[in-house]
């Protein structure tokens, strides 16, 4: 793999009065600007990891280092400033407009009793503009459709000019178009150099775009590396308990669940 | 570009919005000097003020006091509101919850029992129960082992405003009917009939306190309205950031509950209005709700103590008018916030 931008060592969790180690012995590098897939059925430790590289969650032993410094030596602005995470989807109650909610994604940028700036608003329509949503701006944020609101959290994680970007299950509760626009957004921007970690329980949508691919099964890494090295039947199978087949279309793999018996 | 065309155009929208606010306060703050039952119902002419001494003393120590009073307890109900609704991402919350305002109940009408001749005792008992009510919500939240943060927090905040009632309910059965228990009733309703210098002079330190931290940190308050993954994400140091703004938004409604008793609808219903006109971002809805809630007071008060000979409760006509205006909101429609 290329130079590793998050290096984790031995990662063990579990969750207070609960003896299941839900992350157990992982080790795992992530490599900088590219895109890396976390795939793994549900349960398998992965939304987990996430909320332990954003500082949510304290790991149980196990180190992280990014970009060669421990991650309990960064501040929580630092680490704002580092990783941008984007849920799986988020809850909002106030009506919020488009540019008031990315706007709040230079938040690590500005101190906790100081207002946005003139800049702070440019670099705002700069990222909705390079995701397409400049006609947006003055919609409210409860109005979108799931794709568009998919794109303006990503938009507003780009605000944060982070060195990676963190997502949870992007494409999980996407419709066929909107999850092609969102895969889409992220290859563009890795091509810019941006680091991309998602995670997906979806073979397929991982092996579409991602260049490294992590398997993981009950807190453990199964396998990592290249997609083509770690995209194969057996792993996979091993993965998810039941027995798949990949396939190539036209040099890309897709995963199909084995039919016999059925 | 059109976007910075369209911006433009909002942001002048906006400006116009705000200068209509404050001059619709100043005005307001101005006319209710002069509205009320003396000389004759209604409206006394300002050329009075020159001729007459009993007019001035009644505009400077009796109305111009309770007209500060009322400025407070509207910005600082109507900001606090807005606070605790975006704190705890529910637009339905009010100052009544985390048992503050029962709390301040509780206390005045104890202090009402016990030892109403000594001055300032009923708003100090107040002010120390509604700063129970908020230590005892919080302390049980800590302990609850359900649910998330905020709803924890609520839960244990009516748990705790139903302690504070019941307490209520008892000591107006244990008052003396002819004398202490109207005055507990007309404190629960609400009113700022006994304000003077003094109880301004009470409230001021902890409303400005309350009202400039509400308002320094309010861009801040957005990311508090977001999920705690999000913010925490987004570099909050949550904890702190919470504690800090709710400390200054009990504050401020415990100091005007003290002076002026339990006043309903303002803190839920003007952060709303605000809302409407300034969209969501407590960039704007902080000063916003601070000057709408100061007018809507104001406003409502000089009603109350100009409309009939006798004083009306404040309570009822903040119910009232608030009632109103909250229907109005939820059927026009179009009244959504355009920019």
């Amino acid at each position: 793999m290329s130079e590793a931008l998050i290096s984790i060592q031995d990662l063990e969790f579990s969750y207070d009065g609960d003896h299941r180690r839900v992350l157990d012995r992982l080790t795992l590098d992530l490599p900088a600007g590219s895109i890396t897939a976390i795939l793994g059925p549900n349960g398998a430790g992965k939304s987990t990891l996430v909320h332990i590289l954003l500082g949510i969650l304290k790991p149980s032993s196990g180190e992280i280092t990014i970009s060669g410094k421990n991650i309990q030596h960064y501040t929580r602005r630092e680490l704002s400033r580092l990783i941008a995470f984007v849920p799986q989807s988020e809850y909002t109650a106030f009506e919020f407009s488009v540019l008031d909610y990315v706007l709040m994604g230079r938040a690590p940028h500005i101190g906790m009793l100081q207002m946005p700036t003139h800049d702070d608003l440019v670099h705002t329509l700069e990222h909705l503009e390079m995701l397409g949503l400049s006609n947006l701006v003055h919609r409210s944020v409860l109005e979108l459709s799931g794709g568009e609101r998919q794109l303006v959290l990503i938009a507003r994680a780009l605000a944060q000019e982070p060195e990676m970007l963190l997502l949870d299950e992007p494409t999980t509760h996407l419709d066929l178009s909107n999850k092609g626009r969102i895969l889409i957004t992220l290859s563009k921007l890795a091509e810019r150099g941006v680091t991309v970690v998602y995670t997906t329980h979806d073979p397929d949508s991982a092996a579409m775009i991602a260049r490294f691919l992590v398997l993981m099964k009950e807190g453990r890494v199964l396998s990592s590396g290249t997609t083509e090295n770690v995209l194969t039947a057996e792993l996979l199978t091993e993965t998810y308990g039941v027995p798949v087949r990949v396939v190539q279309v036209d040099g890309q793999p897709f995963v199909l669940l084995e039919n016999h018996g059925v | 570009m059109d976007q910075h065309i369209d911006l433009a155009r909002v942001s002048r929208k906006r400006t116009r919005r705000w200068v209509i606010l404050l001059v619709g306060l100043l005005l307001v703050f101005t006319i209710s000097l002069f509205v009320g039952r003396y000389p004759q119902p209604y409206w006394m002419s300002p050329r009075l003020l020159g001729q007459d001494e009993l007019a001035r003393q009644l505009v400077l120590a009796l109305r111009l006091p309770r007209i500060l009073a009322a400025l407070m307890m509207g910005a600082s109900l109507a900001a606090a509101g807005n606070v605790l609704q975006m704190v705890f991402r529910n637009p339905l919350v009010g100052p009544g919850i985390l048992g503050v305002s029962q709390g301040a109940g509780f206390g005045a009408a104890l202090a009402i029992l016990t030892f109403s001749t000594i001055p300032l005792a009923v708003e100090l008992s107040a002010l120390l129960f509604a700063s129970l009510g908020l230590v005892l919500s919080y302390l049980i939240a800590r302990q609850l082992r359900y649910g998330g943060w905020v709803l924890r927090l609520i839960l244990s905040g009516i748990a705790v405003s139903a302690l504070f009632a019941a307490g209520i309910g008892l000591l107006k059965y244990l008052s003396d009917p002819l004398t202490q228990l109207p005055e507990i009733t007309f404190w629960l309703l609400g009113g700022l009939w006994s304000v003077t210098w003094r109880e301004v002079l009470l409230m001021l330190p902890f409303v400005t306190i309350g009202l400039i931290i509400m308002f320094l940190m309010r861009w801040r308050l957005n990311l508090l309205s977001l999920s705690e993954e999000t913010a925490f994400s987004l570099g909050s140091r949550m904890g702190r950031e919470r504690a800090l703004l709710l400390m200054a938004a009990v504050a401020a409604i415990a100091a005007v509950t003290a002076v002026g008793g339990v006043i309903g609808w303002v803190g839920l219903i003007i952060p709303h209005m605000a809302r409407r006109l300034f969209g969501a971002s407590a960039q704007l809805t902080v000063p916003a709700t601070i000057l709408m809630g100061a007018v809507f007071v104001i406003f409502c008060d000089t009603i109350a103590r100009s409309l009939r000979p006798g004083e009306i409760p404040l309570g009822i006509i903040t119910s009232l008018l608030g009632a109103v205006i909250f229907i109005l909101l939820m059927i026009t429609v179009g009244a959504r916030w355009k920019p």
